[in-house]
């Protein structure tokens, strides 16, 4: 077999392909669900219903999709320049602990002052994270990729030896968790009795930013042009490493947020389970959202759902939550096949 | 003082050995697959799977070296899944690779939950014991370290030297050597890049698996939750440190697990407790970062690695 590439997409070639992929993946899921003796149905029910059922699990859903903007955005901005930042992790906890090390009393003032200068800080922390892997892959030619995984692991021992020494709140019973933020560094709510933070605001806002950089900014052409083709960038004047570095300042950046909003805005303080993974999960947001800054919200929303469905549909139907990870590993494979088969034919020799 | 002791016992080197016997399983099966173009981003998924198909195999009442198969058939699947995506549809090795890995991982995690419902720690199998080979095992030393090991750790080495063999003494060694090299000088033979490469990721997934295995059936006797920890991406570190060639890649997980081994002990020093316990965790990690760095400059990387053949195509 061959690819070609189809000239002149019809309506049908850029619709079925990807409706295909999301109904085999609900198809998949189905199976899985049966396989563990329960009505599939029901367990889609469940999580649709632990997932928008209620105003409670509405928030719950947008609480969770907060940290999956910023570390989707992170993915999305590296990856539309073929930076391959798979560290967002590491950058999210970055973030967090800047938040802990200035918001617990080392910086003492009221609340307009200090939430910018601990968003900022957050930032320049996560940005010097993915700094090294960055000049490492520019200087020395080494692959992002596996430094930037490796990075994840580094990082979270670093933050568990300072929860378990400097950082360790001596008010904690023994538990590694850092004190708690003085009242002023937290983030307000948005509107008063409803559980959902300005982080949520922000991540809006970080996507909209995101949107105007890559449309209306040379900085947003020259990432586009790299990872398209270095070679022809390069031939074209742009500086190609300079362009990688700013990129992976950026991305660093924004995951890093996604740690600051999870601190300030919901936990108050820094526990080693801050991240169940967000910063892997956000991949799949990006590619979902097929690398769009404002589709990054919407596939965070509906990532964001699934998780939170499928954790009241675990509870009520005994399936595993684990569930809704086989779903997103399926959609992400089959979506990038189908997005292929949009643009391609196979044809057979 | 004691750092130096520690190198010259026999235990001390029997643990390097198997501390790297995984790694090099996967190692080799990296190799494999980039050798004939291929980035396998699935490894640490692949390896998860293994890990628990064969201890699950062998739970269930069959014998351990059907377990190792069982796992390697499982491997074998992740392969031709990951294969199937990034050789003909030419996909980006890196999210297939991710994808795959999350797939793997989840997919296992949710067989053990399904499985082993009520259980709160995993249920122990019979692992494989060491066995101690007649006559070399009596060498003082090293007769300990290298020839008191379990049957699957020879396997390790023996796969080795089989790989070796296969890739530069045989024309399908050649043929998967040139796919990752030249993949027009192989389809002009009118050999298909497809195939060779296809069956490079499933072979080389299916050695990934067998190193995951290991770690639930040799290195300890039971299955839990993020127990490969990063290995397979260690190994992928591993594969560029070994300049994509096997003996290399041998050298280069024994000396790895050696560091990690010597880390343990050093641990257990009077000097070692004065030091966050976390400090020697992270070694690992940065040796594999700094080995990149030393070797990424010299390193002779497969021409079309990561690079898509469609045929007709220039």
């Amino acid at each position: 077999m061959r690819l070609e590439p189809i000239k002149n997409p019809s309506l049908a070639r850029s619709f079925v392909p990807p409706l295909i992929a999301l109904t085999a993946t609900v198809v998949i899921a189905s199976l899985l669900a049966m396989v563990a003796g329960a009505n599939p149905f029901s367990v889609f029910g469940l999580i649709l219903k632990g997932a928008f059922g209620s105003k409670f699990s509405i928030l719950e859903t947008l609480n969770r999709a907060t940290p999956l903007i910023f570390t989707g955005l992170a993915a999305a901005v590296a990856f539309r320049a073929k930076f391959w930042n798979i560290g967002a992790e590491a950058q999210l906890y970055a973030g967090a602990l800047m938040t802990v090390v200035l918001g617990t009393g080392m910086l003492a003032w009221p609340s307009f002052a200090i939430l910018p200068v601990l968003a900022l800080m957050a930032i320049l922390a996560g940005a010097i994270m993915l700094l090294v892997p960055a000049l490492l892959k520019t200087r020395f030619g080494v692959d992002e990729v596996v430094t930037t995984l490796l990075f994840n692991f580094i990082f979270l021992l670093f933050i568990s030896m300072l929860l378990e020494g400097p950082l360790k709140d001596p008010m904690g019973m023994g538990w590694p968790k850092s004190a708690r933020l003085i009242p002023e560094a937290r983030l307000p709510r948005i509107v008063d009795g409803l559980r959902l933070h300005w982080g949520f605001a922000l991540a809006l806002l970080s996507a909209i930013g995101i949107w105007i950089i890559q449309t209306r900014s040379t900085l947003g052409y020259e990432m586009r042009a790299v990872g398209l083709n270095k070679q022809a960038a390069a031939f074209a004047g742009i500086p190609v490493n300079t362009v990688l570095v700013k990129t992976a300042l950026l991305s660093g950046g924004l995951a890093a947020l996604a740690g600051f909003s999870e601190v300030a805005g919901l936990k108050g303080s820094l526990t080693l389970d801050l991240s169940p993974g967000f910063g892997y999960t956000g991949i799949i947001v990006a590619m979902l959202a097929l690398l769009h800054p404002l589709g990054v919200i919407v596939a965070a929303l509906f990532v964001a759902g699934i998780f939170v469905g499928a954790d009241s549909m675990s509870r009520a139907a005994d399936v595993p939550t684990y569930l809704a990870d086989i779903m997103l590993a399926t959609a992400l494979l089959l979506m990038v096949l189908a997005i292929m088969l949009t643009r391609f034919r196979v044809v057979r020799d | 003082m004691e750092i130096i002791e520690i190198l010259f016992t026999a235990s001390f080197w029997a643990a390097a050995i198997r501390i790297a016997s995984p790694l090099i399983f996967a190692t080799l099966g990296e190799l494999i697959c980039e050798r004939a173009g291929v980035l396998n981003l699935g490894i640490e998924g692949i390896m998860v799977a293994g890990a628990f198909a064969g201890w699950m195999a062998v739970y269930s009442g069959t014998g351990l070296w059907v377990g190792v198969g069982v796992a390697m058939l499982v491997g074998m699947a992740f392969g031709a899944l990951h294969s199937t995506l990034t050789v003909p549809f030419g996909l980006s090795q890196h999210v297939v690779g991710l994808g795959v890995t999350l797939l793997a991982t989840s997919s296992t995690y949710y067989a053990y939950r399904l499985a082993l419902p009520e259980v709160t720690s995993p249920p122990k199998i019979e692992a494989f014991q060491p066995f101690e080979i007649p006559i070399l095992s009596d060498i003082p030393v090293l007769g300990q370290a290298l020839f008191a090991q379990t049957p699957f750790t020879y396997l390790a080495f023996v796969l080795v030297a089989v790989v070796a063999v296969v890739l530069y003494r045989t024309p399908l060694g050649l043929a998967v050597r040139a796919a990752g090299e030249n993949p027009n000088a192989v389809a002009a033979q009118g050999l298909s890049v497809t195939a060779i490469r296809m069956g490079a990721v499933i072979v080389g997934s299916g050695f990934m698996a067998m190193g995951g295995a290991f770690l639930t059936m040799s290195a300890f006797d039971s299955f839990f939750f993020g127990m490969v920890n990063g290995r397979g991406w260690i190994c992928i570190a591993l594969v560029v440190f070994g300049s994509w060639k096997p003996g290399k890649a041998l050298l280069g997980a024994v000396l790895f697990a050696a560091f990690d081994a010597l880390q343990i002990r050093v641990q257990q020093t009077s000097f070692g407790a004065q030091i966050p316990y976390q400090i020697f965790l992270m070694m690992p990690y940065f040796l594999s970062i700094l080995a990149l760095v030393v070797m990424s400059r010299r390193a002779e990387v497969p021409a079309a690695l990561m690079v898509p053949f469609n045929k007709g195509e220039r």
